[in-house]
């Protein structure tokens, strides 16, 4: 019902972060032109996967919440609100399944950039000259 | 169901964006990522509700399974249009951008 909640604040989060990390990258860029020559994917580039996996799902999450009458247009949006009976389920699907799918698409985000720095530092060894 | 589609759509995506790289001019990577973080959030649900039904999670209702599909290629439908827009803002090839200098 409220579980894509979650995702979203998180989306909201990491985009703010990634804004914030994308302007220093740029700061440290301008200061080395010249010098820096490797080319590993910057920090923001993988923070922006992140984003398009929880943007992306939530989307998709929030339309099938319409679909089954979950959320509608008008206040509360969420039907499950305008019942107080219904409140305490609200918070209890954001705390197991809204947590849940945070946490999914965290770990499987962080799965990828570990991988993705291990092929760094693997290309890094076989050709120190790129960096 | 709709896990299924949208975890079939993420993987033919995902086909897809590794065939062409390292090009992505397509912007193919993004809309993997869209199936891709529908899909995992999909499994949060799917394991939600096998906790909750055991068994009975794998042998839905014809009716229910119907209604599943239906809505999982509404989602595909979705996130192609979500892809497009993206596709169109960023505009990777110019060609929109082209267009507007062509007409100064």
């Amino acid at each position: 019902m409220a579980c894509v909640v979650v995702p979203v604040t998180q989306a909201v989060v990491t985009t703010l972060i990634r804004k914030a990390v994308k302007s220093k990258e740029e700061k440290a860029k301008a200061q080395k032109i010249g010098i820096e020559t490797n080319n590993k994917i910057p920090f923001s580039k993988k923070l922006g996967w992140l984003n398009n996996m929880l943007w992306g799902g939530s989307a998709l999450l929030i339309f099938e919440h319409i679909w089954h009458g979950e959320i509608i247009p008008w206040y509360p949006f969420l039907t499950g609100a305008s019942n107080p009976a219904e409140v305490s389920t609200i918070f209890t699907e954001m705390a197991t399944a809204g947590v849940l799918m945070s946490a999914i698409v965290t770990a499987v985000w962080g799965a990828i950039v570990l991988a993705t720095n291990a092929m760094e530092k693997k290309e890094l060894k076989a050709d120190p000259a790129a960096n | 169901m709709t896990l299924l589609t949208t975890l079939f759509a993420a993987i033919i995506c995902t086909i897809i964006w590794y065939k062409n790289a390292p090009s992505d001019k397509m912007k193919v990577g993004v809309l993997s990522l869209i199936y891709w973080g529908a899909a995992l959030m999909w499994l949060a649900d799917a394991i939600i509700e096998y906790i909750s039904v055991k068994a009975d999670y794998f042998t839905p209702a014809p009716a229910e399974l119907l209604n599943d599909l239906y809505l999982g290629l509404y989602v595909v439908a979705l996130g192609l249009v979500i892809w497009l827009i993206y596709l169109l803002i960023k505009d990777p090839k110019g060609f929109i951008k082209g267009l507007f200098h062509k007409e100064e």
